[in-house]
């Protein structure tokens, strides 16, 4: 018996609902990027299973999806943090409900 | 690909996840998510897309988790434990991953098993990346140079 399309389905709503409390549930900046970064990666998995369980022969578009989705997570990552530093070196905070006002 | 894999992967993979969305400490945090991402590049192995889980070690093990750590030491807030915890995103959370599950084992065209492929190539990529995708992959590059001047900007040190 071999894994079919359903498991590898429910591992990446499983992770994407843990991305999800991280990202809602916790007050600190980083925690927040972490809870992103692991939504990006379950449909990363989405998009790879959907490829392997595809009728063959195709062209392998999931694949090609996944790499691009990887490299803007990476820029997304790089911002959010320089955007969490700034923020930092400003309010002397990362708790992100202690940034309440847009003017500095 | 065997189910004692997957299933063995897939208890990594959440064990460590759960552990960086519920940890306390942020350095903790950081490195269970390492170990979640080591888990998606094994899935990927097994699933046969060799390339996706080679270039998810790089660039998340390898780039993402180390920017993580170093803006955690460059943040290091006076209080450790910071605010508290919300507990109606579990509560949202919880009803989201309900929902999907609800969609996922209510559609019977899904429980299908693998068929046999030939393996993806780096070969074939590189092609399909080089035709297809060409320009795809320069607004990729694009955008990642737009992103990493633009973070450097955000830190820069403002000069009085």
């Amino acid at each position: 018996m071999t894994p079919t399309l359903q498991l590898c389905l429910i591992v990446s709503a499983a992770l994407f609902s843990i991305g999800l409390l991280a990202a809602l549930s916790r007050r600190h900046a980083i925690f927040i990027l972490i809870g992103i970064e692991m939504m990006l990666a379950a449909a990363n998995l989405n998009f790879i299973a959907f490829w392997r369980f595809a009728p063959q022969p195709h062209p392998p578009t999931g694949v090609m999806v996944a790499i691009f989705s990887i490299a803007i997570a990476a820029a997304e990552a790089a911002v959010g943090l320089a955007l969490v530093i700034a923020v930092y070196r400003h309010y002397r905070t990362t708790n992100v409900d202690k940034l309440d006002q847009l003017k500095g | 690909m065997s189910t004692a894999a997957f299933v063995v992967i897939a208890i990594i993979t959440l064990a460590g996840a759960l552990a960086a969305a519920s940890l306390s400490k942020l350095i903790h945090a950081a490195l269970c998510l390492v170990i979640a991402f080591v888990g998606i590049a094994a899935f990927f192995f097994l699933l046969g897309a060799e390339f996706v889980g080679l270039v998810q070690v790089f660039v998340y093990v390898g780039a993402v988790a180390v920017l993580i750590v170093f803006t955690i030491l460059l943040t290091r807030p006076s209080d450790e434990k910071v605010g508290g915890f919300n507990w109606s995103g579990v509560v949202i959370a919880i009803a989201i991953f309900a929902g999907l599950i609800w969609a996922i084992l209510g559609t019977p065209t899904l429980s299908i098993a693998a068929p046999h492929i030939e393996p993806l190539t780096v070969k074939r990529i590189g092609e399909a990346l080089m035709t297809d995708y060409v320009w795809p992959l320069q607004c990729v590059g694009l955008l990642l140079t737009a992103a990493l001047i633009g973070g450097l900007i955000l830190v820069m040190e403002e000069k009085p």
